[in-house]
């Protein structure tokens, strides 16, 4: 089984997709996974070669067969969300539960399965990516995000590899528990703001419950040397290894601008900081796998 | 007025804006903040309301009476979330991935079934100055965190302006978000990055009829990647916040700028009167 070490933050825009992108130029081999279904940004840096798509069932979704309908509205009056308005099915309010499938006397409520994404295999120069994109207002994004996992394991499977990386959603909700559930390490990308703090602690509380260890680093550290200090104390107290801290750096915003990966392009402060971040999470991987 | 900020991509600046737009207007109407971030709610750094309230947020989960059931699975066959299994006769309810449609009980043909409340998050409510705000928050482990949002929306002010900070992405949670709001401003920022998550989240908002327009943050002298593809789209650039590490630095400490700062406060309130216009060019009458 490869290992999985699955890319955090609770808060969005801490620099995910940046310490993931320099995490697979770093590593020899690993199969890379981009979890953040509704909002994918990895494949902006990896210029990936599509290898194959697959459209995504992600539940179902009620409508009404007006040739059968006799305007009875029990449907209406029964569907616990309030999907269902003047005999037509609002399709972003409906949960495909079936209700009215069930209660309607004339067999015109029904459940159709509803394509809500497409999930991709691609090739990339640091070996291949497993993606997705979740229409817009897709329902059952979590599902979509066990589908990635899927293809990345498989992917891991046919070529021999050890590590998939993960880059994940922000949030602690649907997406963000589907791609924990079986990791092996969270890596924790968190800011000095009290936003990415509190961000940190909740994130924590999904490690925690779901019984997967974390480990934590800290982006743009000298934006608040108050709160990085905070985020040293809380990682401290919690027994949260921190394995690093990543300096404001130009270049990390100029790789950003022109879609480079980091690590590959330039040297500096930020690129040496993910570096190191990048050899403790291996040691700490290694260390979690010599146990299992 | 019912005024969205919304983004596709996490970190763009969506809560910085609402605040500073909630905290300059609070002078001049009365203002209710819905917090819909409900994963990662962070309002309430930006507006140190003094909190009055709190409600929980529950769904109905099915309890299963074992005396009355016989075990034939209709229950767990009918849940397309997969929420009642049986196992050898016996009903197993997986309460996290209930939604709370009540359908199993409407297949129980012996009628075993009723339901319990389970909490899955909380509203909170508090005001300070001339801001009300409602903030949503999902319990940690909770997958299902639209019925939150939904809860919050509905304590949305019948008169004054009301602002909604929405969760990133554009799923299901930005949907329940922006959906039915006057107008919704995509907070973006000059990067590859933002233009594709922009983009996203232009096709979202369009897919549900919503009004919606730019809002540039972290402005630079080149937003070229943004302004070309905003023109390719037809798409109304409302404003820019300039790059500002003041800015950032205020921000890492939960502060607003137009609490002490006139400049940023006619800041805000111009991209807030951009918005009223565009909304006033976009009403059918």
């Amino acid at each position: 089984m490869p290992a999985k070490l699955t890319i955090l933050s609770g808060k969005g825009g801490t620099g995910k997709t940046t310490v993931v992108a320099s995490f697979l130029n770093l590593a020899s081999s690993a199969v890379a996974s981009d979890c953040d279904i509704d909002a994918p940004n990895l494949h902006l840096l990896l210029e990936p070669t599509l290898l194959s798509r697959e459209p995504f069932e992600g539940g179902m979704v009620a409508r009404i067969d007006p040739e059968k309908c006799s305007k009875c509205a029990i449907c209406e009056e029964s569907c616990p969300f309030g999907a269902i308005k003047n005999l037509a099915v609002d399709p972003f309010s409906c949960e495909g539960c079936g209700v009215c499938e069930l209660l309607c006397p004339d067999g015109a409520a029904r459940l159709f399965p509803e394509i809500t994404g497409e999930v991709f295999v691609s090739e990339t120069r640091f070996g291949p990516l497993a993606h997705a994109l979740l229409m817009p207002g897709g329902e059952a994004s979590g599902k979509l995000v066990t589908k990635v996992k899927e293809a990345a394991s498989r992917l891991a499977e046919e070529r021999g590899l050890e590590l998939i990386i993960v880059d994940g959603s922000p949030g602690i909700g649907c997406p963000v528990i589907a791609s924990v559930a079986d990791s092996d390490l969270i890596l924790a990308v968190s800011e000095p703001t009290l936003s990415g703090l509190w961000g940190l602690e909740r994130i924590h509380g999904v490690a925690r419950h779901f019984g997967v260890k974390m480990a934590v680093c800290i982006n743009k550290v000298d934006l608040n040397q108050d709160v990085a200090e905070r985020i040293r104390s809380y990682c401290s107290e919690s027994e949260l290894p921190l394995l690093g801290v990543i300096p404001f750096d130009e270049k990390v915003n100029k790789a950003t601008m022109k879609g480079e990966v980091l690590v590959e392009k330039y040297e500096g402060p930020a690129a040496s900081a993910i570096k190191g971040i990048w050899e403790d999470t291996m040691r700490i991987l290694e260390s979690i796998s010599a146990i299992t | 007025m019912l005024i969205s900020v919304a983004s596709g991509k996490g970190g763009t600046g969506k809560t910085t804006v609402t605040a500073n737009m909630a905290w300059a207007a609070s002078g001049l109407d009365s203002v209710t903040f819905l917090d819909c971030d409900v994963e990662e709610p962070d309002s309430h750094f930006y507006l140190k309301p003094d909190w009055t309230g709190e409600e929980d947020v529950c769904l109905p989960v099915p309890v299963v009476d074992s005396s009355c059931c016989d075990g034939c699975g209709a229950c767990a066959e009918f849940c397309r979330y997969n929420a009642l299994a049986t196992i050898k006769g016996d009903v197993l309810v997986f309460q996290e991935l209930c939604h709370g449609c009540g359908g199993c009980a409407l297949a129980c043909t012996p009628k075993c079934i009723t339901y319990t409340d389970r909490r899955i998050g909380i509203v909170r409510e508090g005001s300070r100055g001339g801001v009300h705000l409602y903030q949503g928050l999902l319990d940690i482990g909770e997958p299902v965190a639209v019925p939150v949002i939904k809860r919050v929306r509905e304590k949305q002010a019948d008169s004054g302006l009301t602002l909604i900070d929405c969760p990133p992405g554009t799923g299901c949670l930005f949907v329940n978000s922006i959906r039915d709001s006057d107008y919704c401003l995509l907070v973006t920022e000059p990067s590859p990055f933002g233009r594709h998550d922009l983009d996203l989240a232009h096709r979202a908002a369009m897919e549900l009829g919503v009004p919606h327009g730019v809002l540039i943050n972290r402005s630079s002298n080149n937003d070229a990647i943004i302004d070309d593809y905003c023109k390719e789209e037809g798409l109304h650039v409302l404003g820019r916040i300039p790059f500002s590490r003041d800015l950032a630095e205020a921000c890492s400490r939960g502060e607003m700028l137009t609490e002490t700062d006139e400049t940023w406060s006619r800041r805000f309130l111009r991209i807030l009167e951009e918005v009223r216009k565009a909304c006033l060019l976009n009403s059918p009458s």
